[in-house]
């Protein structure tokens, strides 16, 4: 113990609310809102467009259109022919790429720093300025769909993936996949696209963010030059179809025999950073992090240590979306053991962390790691852009950011006492058998 | 406007302000150090010669099931008072192998580096073996190895390397089979320990909050109690080029090819215009001609790249694409042209201005993080290079003329050699067995 004694002490300043050091913000007039984390270590900048808008976001019978779109972003714009923007950009010795999700849908380049206002000059020309050459069409929707292959319709886990969302949200978009539904992307067309980007994409929808070595007052006064000028659209409230109370639990079985490896995964609705008050999504974090993040957690330590039950069992929580979101527990069974044994070892070993509640020695080694975590965050420029880019377009602020270390650190045992009591909610559940034969449901006879 | 802008470019970027000190510790281990006092972190990384080409016969995997096993109890602590242990001093460790090395990154707090370089050196050094430890690891290991044969991906890149090297420790999976899995007792581990975790194969750097002289004395730490000498390499293989497409049927939608052949040594004069070449014709990060044709023009797959890949004992070009079933004999049909084009006429001058304009701006990049730059620093000194290589490294390819270059493709791309793995179920290939 003389070790975690040293960790207490090391770590007993208390975090102060307020902005990060090292981090400042700005708003244009026509409503863009800038980030800048100055990391002068190396001779490079992080540059980042975030757009609030995402697959959640996108018309019914049109799922896909959000990620589709991101792909013909780079396909040229008054001033750019086709293949121009990245061609630029690795003339410059930089490089690009983009992503898409449920919420966001980001652009970024990595360059040496004094390049930067040439990034921002062509991140600002197709934030308005998009052509859509109709010969690029079809060849880019048959890169997405081979996209679409090649994550999904060649695995069949990330198939079984997404008949658990479709189960998880009865009403909400989270239930389509961000890829789209293969379907539907085979019909997406150029003004399908255009339509979605004349309505989403505009400075007042869109969070810039520099990280690197700059000057921050440099990086305003060049984001007002090339952002400044765009014209600010009438933006849609952003509302989507929302979840009706969930009254019953919903159980599946995916067989396949492609399968690598069977195993039981269930996910619960729960509350994100955006929908509830951080201080309840950081309490779902730590019991994450307590049930199931590692070999010294109750799960690990229980299936896989003590009886050898598991190959694997963990506990996962996404805290960051911008409406509910999903926490949720899997095993991997031992060979042997079927998945209906797995399941109810599972369950047993989860009822057993409620009856003991949290182990305050544990709860304080998690915290620690977690506040050691900021320094290590540290280290990585691009890492540290993403943080605040992800959370800024789910609605949360600059302090809210710098404050999420502090609210894990603020957690108790009876907050992760209390998250627990109110997650495991059976009702609002999506129970998933992933199966090579329908042998592994209940193993083999005899 | 655009235009106007783009005129100020172009000219061999600076490097990083990084200084690379070489040490040699004080038991005789070279160590190459940069002090980054910005964070309170030091990271670094350690590289043992050997890896999983030293498994025994009939003991394939051994080297990647001791790796597994190296932070599952060490010294005083068995495998749950270890992850405590690491845990409460916030620190990070990381193990891997691969066929021709062992690897050990950690990064660490500067406030507790004393303590966690104790604890990593008891893994490094003090493994235990522990029986619950070693089942555990060995059932999670048999299980990686019956999941990858219903893995695409993984069966293309197995069937690759035993095409090429039929006969040679570089046709066994790291991972072993289910035979040779099962019949690894803890002796055998503690033999391959002693084998692959030698004091004089290794190559260390260290990046972040640490003075230079006191990087020799924690790379001793960390390597205390390791033997001086292993075992004898195996000898250079042969690679096996050529031949019909080898296609292994598997019922997914989207076919999974592999392909390649013989490529130059990391020591070969000519490796930096090799390089060159290959970033223009498939190179990831750049808008190469395979990525331009293949998926820009015609929409054929998500992504292709092709990289060179010098490994200790055998160098090879290598490529990969995933296309729909009814499209990917075309892609190998493109990707033959291509390497016939490229074999002939090599690239233009204007791509080679390009790759260069690329290849100078980008290396910069490699060196934002300290664990990046511990990483890098371990992979220049593997290859032989000198300390001053990531300041020179720029001027080297500004040098290359196009003649040299295209000499270089000329060498490098040869379509008859090419040979091809694919996973799927294509369709208007001829099989072969």
């Amino acid at each position: 113990m003389r070790i975690f004694a040293l960790i207490l002490a090391l770590f007993a300043a208390p975090l102060a609310r307020g902005a990060e050091p090292g981090v400042t913000t700005f708003t244009l007039e026509n409503g863009l809102q800038g980030v800048v984390i100055v990391d002068s270590r190396a001779p490079v900048v992080t540059h980042m467009v975030w757009y609030r808008v995402g697959s959640a976001d996108e018309p019914p019978g049109k799922s896909g259109i959000a990620h589709f779109l991101e792909h013909l972003m780079f396909t040229g714009t008054d001033e750019l022919s086709q293949g121009e923007f990245s061609r630029i950009i690795a003339d410059n010795g930089g490089q690009d790429n983009a992503f898409t999700s449920y919420d966001f849908t980001g652009y970024f380049q990595r360059i040496g720093s004094e390049r930067l206002e040439l990034m921002m000059q062509l991140e600002a020309d197709r934030m308005a300025d998009l052509r859509l050459d109709p010969a690029v069409i079809q060849p880019e929707r048959d890169v997405i769909i081979e996209e679409r292959n090649q994550r999904v319709d060649n695995d069949p886990a990330a198939l079984f993936g997404e008949e658990r969302r479709a189960a998880q949200y009865l009403n909400h978009p989270y239930g389509r996949p961000i890829i789209g539904w293969r379907h539907e992307m085979e019909r997406l067309t150029r003004e399908d696209a255009l339509a979605f980007y004349d309505l989403h994409y505009a400075p007042n929808n869109a969070i810039l963010v520099v990280a690197g070595d700059v000057d921050p007052e440099e990086v305003e006064a060049l984001a007002a030059k090339h952002y400044g000028p765009l014209p600010p659209s009438d933006l849609p409230p952003r509302v989507r179809p929302s979840e009706p109370p969930q009254r019953s639990a919903r159980r599946l079985e995916f067989i396949d025999p492609r399968v690598r490896q069977p195993y039981v995964i269930r996910s619960y609705l729960a509350p994100s950073r955006a929908t509830g008050d951080q201080d309840t999504a950081a309490a779902l974090q730590i019991l994450a992090s307590l049930l199931g993040g590692g070999i010294t957690s109750h799960l690990q330590r229980a299936l896989t240590l003590d009886t050898e039950t598991a190959l694997d069992v963990g506990a996962f929580y996404s805290p960051l979306a911008l409406d509910e979101t999903t926490f949720g527990i899997y095993i991997v069974p031992q060979p042997g053991l079927s998945l209906v044994e797995a399941e109810a070892a599972l369950d047993a070993a989860v009822q057993d962390f409620i009856d003991a509640g949290p182990d305050p020695e544990r709860l304080a080694r998690i915290k620690g790691q977690l506040r050691a975590s900021e320094i290590f965050a540290l280290d990585s420029q691009r890492a540290r852009a993403g943080r605040y880019g992800r959370a800024l377009t789910m609605g949360l602020t600059v302090e809210d950011v710098a404050d999420w270390p502090a609210a894990l650190d603020r957690v108790t045992v009876e907050d992760v006492a209390a998250a627990a009591e109110t997650v495991f909610d059976l009702r609002r559940s999506v129970t998933g058998y992933l199966m090579r034969t329908p042998e592994d449901r209940e193993g083999s006879a005899g | 406007m655009i235009r106007t802008l783009l005129c100020l470019i172009v000219f061999a970027q600076p490097l990083a302000a990084m200084d690379i000190v070489e040490v040699i510790s004080p038991e005789g281990t070279r160590v190459w150090v940069v002090d980054a006092p910005e964070i309170p972190i030091v990271s670094l990384e350690l590289s043992f010669e050997g890896g999983s080409r030293l498994d025994p016969d009939g003991r394939e995997g051994l080297t990647t099931m001791m790796v597994g096993l190296l932070a599952e109890g060490a010294g005083e602590r068995d495998a749950l008072a270890f992850a405590e242990a690491r845990q409460d001093l916030a620190a990070r460790f990381g193990f891997r192998n691969d066929k021709d090395s062992v690897s050990v990154s950690a990064s660490v707090l500067s406030e507790t580096l004393d303590e966690s370089v104790a604890l990593l050196a008891s893994a490094i050094a003090r493994p235990r073996f522990d029986p619950p430890a070693v089942d555990r690891v060995r059932t999670q290991l048999l299980s990686a190895i019956d999941s990858d044969t219903r893995n695409p991906r993984a069966l293309a890149g197995r069937a690759l390397s035993e095409t090429f090297f039929a006969g040679h420790v570089y046709a066994r999976p790291s991972d072993g089979t289910r035979s040779s899995v099962s019949a690894i007792t803890v002796d055998d581990l503690r033999l391959q320990h002693a084998r692959t975790l030698v004091r004089g194969r290794v190559t260390a750097a260290v990046v972040g909050d640490i003075r230079p002289e006191e990087a020799g004395p924690l790379i001793d730490r960390l390597l205390a109690g390791l033997p001086e000498v292993g075992p004898p390499l195996p000898e250079p293989a042969d690679v096996q080029e050529g031949g019909a497409p080898l296609i292994i049927p598997f019922d997914v939608p989207q076919s999974i090819a592999v392909f390649g052949h013989e490529g130059p040594a990391r020591d070969d004069p000519a490796f930096l215009a090799a390089f060159v070449a290959n970033t223009v014709i498939g190179g990831g990060g750049f808008g190469s001609r395979l990525a331009e044709d293949i998926r820009e023009a015609r929409g054929l797959t998500y992504s292709i790249s092709t990289a060179l890949s010098p490994r200790d004992q055998a160098a090879l070009i290598l490529g990969s694409v995933s296309s729909a079933n009814d499209r990917i004999a075309e892609v190998v049909r493109l990707v033959e042209e291509e390497w016939t084009r490229a074999g002939q006429d090599g690239i233009t001058a204007d791509e080679l201005d390009e790759a260069k304009r690329y290849l100078t701006g980008a290396y910069a990049l490699r060196f934002t993080s300290n664990g990046a730059i511990a990483g890098s620093l371990v992979g220049l000194q593997r290859a032989g290079l000198p300390i001053d290589y990531p300041d020179r490294r720029n001027a080297l390819v500004e040098a290359l003329t196009l003649e040299e270059v295209n000499a270089a493709a000329r060498a490098l791309y040869r379509p008859d050699a090419l040979r091809f793995v694919i996973v799927g179920q294509p369709e208007g290939l001829t099989r072969t067995e």
